[in-house]
């Protein structure tokens, strides 16, 4: 079964999310990944504030490619998140709601998701043509020097995930 | 000896049109090999994803968009006869000018950085390629050309084994790399392997092996039945399609091999995505 749900994420919604329920997500998120992580990470040591409110926020690891005339976005698939793992437990700590990426996570992203009350969809790698159909909007919100690797906002329509690790630290992921 | 001219700008042409192709058009080869793993994938969810990779592949052919966001390093092997004269450039530049046309004028994303440690200044064109050229007899420059995301790159690994680990140490550390991977490298993964040679030789063969369709056997009976092994074994791994589990971790295991030192047994695992984007052409 197929769960709707919508952005931005409470966490009685969060609670209800458990390992490999397939998802369709509609409303706003961000994006980012290994540079823009490095810098907000660097702000947040330095107790500096960031570019983009992050509390409540849904934070997709992708780099899109550029979008075709006529078209919303290009191809923008998940990327590996686990380049992300240094970074994840300092935003989940400062009210980041979700991350969606492909792959494994640490343990510390996974005691930080457990402590917080946050949740890891994986989307599926590789399917970046499908996936940018549900992306409506693309808007450039901090690091634009950074292209592809820049935070976006994106608006969202039925965008499919599963969810790779609930709130409760349960996974999906297959590993060895 | 008569001497053959080529312009330049009919490489840069020729380099073009295989990045965008290759980017745009999954080969035969992977798109055959998904239809039959989502046949007999026993997990429903792995069926699911498998048959969204295929729709996702037929969109990008009819939109004439990428398959994956991540379109890569472009990598070349050039056999480049050694009766060609280029005219009007320099083959080197005539194929940076190529991959360069085809990431901006192809919508193609820019992932090169400059320097990989200090500055990581994206160079904003995808450039440079990476190419290995070797000279043959002949008037034809032949191009084997493939574009690299380094979601599954970044999963290969190599070891400088010795002679006493035998065939059993080559399996055991191909299927540690493999299992080591796991979720990560956007199963189902093609394993390109190289044995032999020295410290790089085995990698670039192990890059060249992932660049052979996945629907051909290693001419050495010996080494066909390894690779038939090997992706047996890694199928029993049981990660599946987007690593959510199930029976296709791998479409395909290839395996080049080279003459070695006395004292060596090299080997490379490169790990490439269900996105293996490959092509050639000869000029």
């Amino acid at each position: 079964m197929t769960k709707k749900i919508t952005l931005p994420l409470t966490d009685d919604v969060i609670k209800d999310l458990k390992a490999g329920d397939s998802v369709l997500i509609t409303g706003t998120m961000l994006t980012g990944r290994d540079a823009a992580h490095k810098r907000l990470y660097e702000l947040i040591e330095k107790g500096e504030p960031l570019p983009v409110d992050i509390k409540g926020e849904v934070i997709y690891y992708v780099g899109p490619a550029p979008a075709k005339p006529g078209h919303a976005v290009g191809p923008a698939g998940p990327t590996s998140s686990y380049r992300m793992d240094k970074y994840a437990p300092a935003l989940l700590d400062m009210g980041l709601k979700a991350m969606i990426g492909k792959g494994k996570r640490s343990k510390e992203v996974v005691d930080s998701m457990i402590k917080n009350g946050c949740v890891y969809f994986a989307a599926i790698g590789g399917a970046a043509a499908l996936i940018s159909r549900s992306i409506k909007k693309m808007e450039t919100l901090a690091y634009e020097d950074l292209g592809t690797e820049a935070i976006y906002r994106f608006t969202v329509e039925d965008f499919p995930a599963i969810v790779a690790i609930d709130s409760m630290g349960n996974s999906i992921l297959v590993e060895k | 000896m008569d001497i053959r001219r080529i312009e330049a700008s009919s490489v840069t042409s020729a380099v073009k049109k295989l990045y965008m192709d290759m980017n745009y058009f999954i080969g035969e080869d992977i798109m055959c090999a998904l239809k039959t793993a989502a046949e007999n994938e026993s997990s429903e969810t792995g069926r699911n994803v498998l048959a969204q990779l295929i729709e996702n592949n037929n969109i990008a052919a009819e939109e004439e968009v990428p398959i994956c966001q991540d379109t890569g390093m472009a990598v070349l092997f050039v056999e480049y006869g050694e009766r060609v004269v280029i005219e009007g450039g320099s083959f080197e530049q005539a194929v940076q000018d190529g991959v360069r046309q085809a990431y901006i004028d192809g919508y193609l994303r820019k992932s090169v950085v400059d320097d990989p440690v200090f500055d990581r200044i994206n160079t904003k064109d995808n450039t440079p390629a990476i190419i290995y050229t070797t000279i043959v007899p002949g008037d034809r420059i032949n191009i084997l050309a493939g574009c690299k995301g380094f979601g599954s790159e970044n999963m290969s690994a190599i070891k400088m084994l010795t002679p006493s680990a035998g065939i059993e140490g080559v399996k055991q550390f191909i299927l540690d790399a493999v299992r080591y991977a796991g979720p990560n490298p956007c199963p189902p993964i093609v394993v390109g392997v190289g044995i032999g040679g020295t410290f790089e030789k085995a990698a670039m063969l192990a890059k060249k092996a992932t660049l052979r369709p996945i629907n051909t056997k290693n001419t050495d009976e010996r080494y066909a039945a390894l690779e038939d092994e090997l992706l047996c074994e890694i199928n029993k791994m049981g990660f599946g399609p987007a690593g959510l589990g199930g029976d296709n971790t791998a479409l395909g295991v290839n395996i080049e091999y080279f003459p070695t030192h006395i004292a060596g047994m090299p080997v490379a695992v490169n790990i490439c995505c269900h996105a293996a984007r490959h092509s050639q052409c000869c000029i």
